[in-house]
Parts: structure tokens; C-alpha cells; sequence
């Protein structure tokens, strides 16, 4: 799979976590600049989700296909709960809830590399 | 007549909300992470295996006790998070003396290290919610 797609994965993942840390650290709820950046996030999750099956569906090599498409799975999911639950606890706990969220999906992106190089599951 | 004591507060509202992401993200992981193992190969670690089993069932069970309330879903997560927290222990100690047994690796290997450690912090934010939850 495109190596750019981890690499703005886990950019755009990064920026999110140090903004939900600094407005955690504020003791501030989530802020719409968040939930945009959620969104942001979540686009990228689509691309990778589709660019991740296309690739999977033309390489040879004998990879790991389901977990890898699980993970993809998972990190299309992982923004969205988030979200309603943040927006369902409109406090630092929601500011909390977004950064465990986009954590997870960073530690996916991690994962995700090493299954496509054959590192295991 | 006994009073009916119920837990002070609801269990999946706030902290207890961040609670059931992490809880439910974790049942998800270990739930994934032994469905790989046993479908792939099951003789290659029984007990790491059954372990990763065992903690996917724990983090189900804890899950669903803190969305469901009551005092029953109080006293039963208590139970689940209790014995999260002893096998998180042993298995993250047995992992570094004995690493004969765990030719494969489970949830509470290094104490979570492959999870960020959260798999040790878990169950330690858990009893403490039940603690400020707590019915008495």
C-alpha cells in the first residue's frame, strides 16, 4: 500500500493528539476545531480503507489479508464512536474519550505498516 | 424493609463513558487478537492462547456490566476488573521470568507493552471508578 497514506495517517493523528492534549490540559470540553479535525481524519481512514483493499487485491505476496483488513476496518470505525461519545459527554472526559481514540488509530497505523511488510500479526 | 441500595452514580456516565471506550476497544483487541491466534494455529502457545481468550471474555463481561448498571453490573464488573487486574500481574510477571511458557504473545504480555501499558493502567482506573461508584 501507498507508504503516503500512513505517513498523513499518522500526521494528521499527531496534530489531533497534541491539540486534544493541550485543551485536556486546559481542563476544556471538545472543541469543533477537534471534531473537524476528526472528520479530516476519518476521510483519510476511507481513502486508506479503499487503497488499502485495492492493494491487497493486486499484491502476490502472501500477507496476512484479514487482520490487515480488520485493522483497516477498525480504524474507519474508531473516529465515529469517539466522536459520539465525546459529543455525548461534553467535558474533558469527551476531550479524554477523542484522544484514546486517536491514539488507537495511530497504534493501528503502526500496525497496519507491519502486517503489509510481513511482520505478523 | 432493607433499602435498595443502587450505585451512586450511573456506571456509563461520565469518567465511567471514557471507561466503556476502553473497555469496549479493548474487548474488540483481545476478542481479534485470539480469534487470529486459535483460527491460525492453536498448538503453538495453548496457554498464551487461552489466556488472550480469557481476557477477551473479562473485557466483554466489564464492558457490558458498566452499560448496563445496576447493582449487579456493579458487583460482577467488580469481579471481572479484579481479576483483570491479578492476571494483568501474573501474566506481565511470568512473561519476563518465565518466558518458556509464552511462546506467543497475549494481551497482558510485558504488562501491556505492545498496548502502551494500558492494559495495566485499565483495570486500576476501573476499581477506582467502581470505588466512587460504589452503592455503600
Amino acid at each position: 500500500m501507498n507508504p503516503w497514506l500512513y505517513g498523513v495517517a499518522l500526521v494528521v493523528a499527531g496534530v489531533l493528539a497534541v491539540l486534544l492534549v493541550v485543551d485536556l490540559v486546559r481542563d476544556r470540553a471538545a472543541q469543533d476545531s477537534h471534531f473537524v479535525g476528526l472528520a479530516v481524519l476519518e476521510v483519510v481512514m476511507l481513502v486508506q480503507l479503499v487503497g488499502g483493499v485495492v492493494a491487497l487485491a493486486r499484491t502476490e505476496r502472501d500477507l496476512e489479508g484479514a487482520v490487515f483488513v480488520s485493522y483497516l476496518v477498525t480504524n474507519l470505525l474508531v473516529p465515529i464512536v469517539a466522536a459520539f461519545l465525546a459529543l455525548a459527554e461534553r467535558s474533558r472526559v469527551g476531550t479524554t474519550i477523542l484522544l484514546l481514540g486517536v491514539a488507537t488509530v495511530a497504534g493501528l497505523e503502526v500496525r497496519l505498516w507491519d502486517v503489509w511488510g510481513g511482520r505478523g500479526a | 424493609m432493607p433499602e435498595r441500595r443502587q450505585p451512586s452514580q450511573a456506571l456509563s456516565q461520565g469518567w465511567g463513558r471514557a471507561l466503556v471506550f476502553a473497555y469496549g476497544l479493548f474487548a474488540v483487541a483481545a476478542t481479534g487478537r485470539s480469534a487470529v491466534q486459535l483460527g491460525m494455529d492453536p498448538d503453538k502457545a495453548p496457554l498464551a492462547y487461552s489466556l488472550s481468550l480469557v481476557a477477551a471474555v473479562l473485557y466483554l463481561v466489564a464492558t457490558t456490566c458498566l452499560l448496563l448498571g445496576g447493582n449487579t453490573g456493579w458487583r460482577v464488573a467488580g469481579i471481572a476488573v479484579t481479576i483483570e487486574l491479578l492476571g494483568v500481574l501474573s501474566v506481565g510477571t511470568l512473561s519476563y521470568v518465565a518466558t518458556d511458557l509464552f511462546p506467543d504473545k497475549t494481551v497482558w504480555s510485558h504488562f501491556g507493552q505492545g498496548y502502551g501499558f494500558l492494559p495495566l493502567v485499565l483495570p486500576l482506573a476501573g476499581l477506582a471508578w467502581l470505588r466512587h461508584t460504589s452503592p455503600a
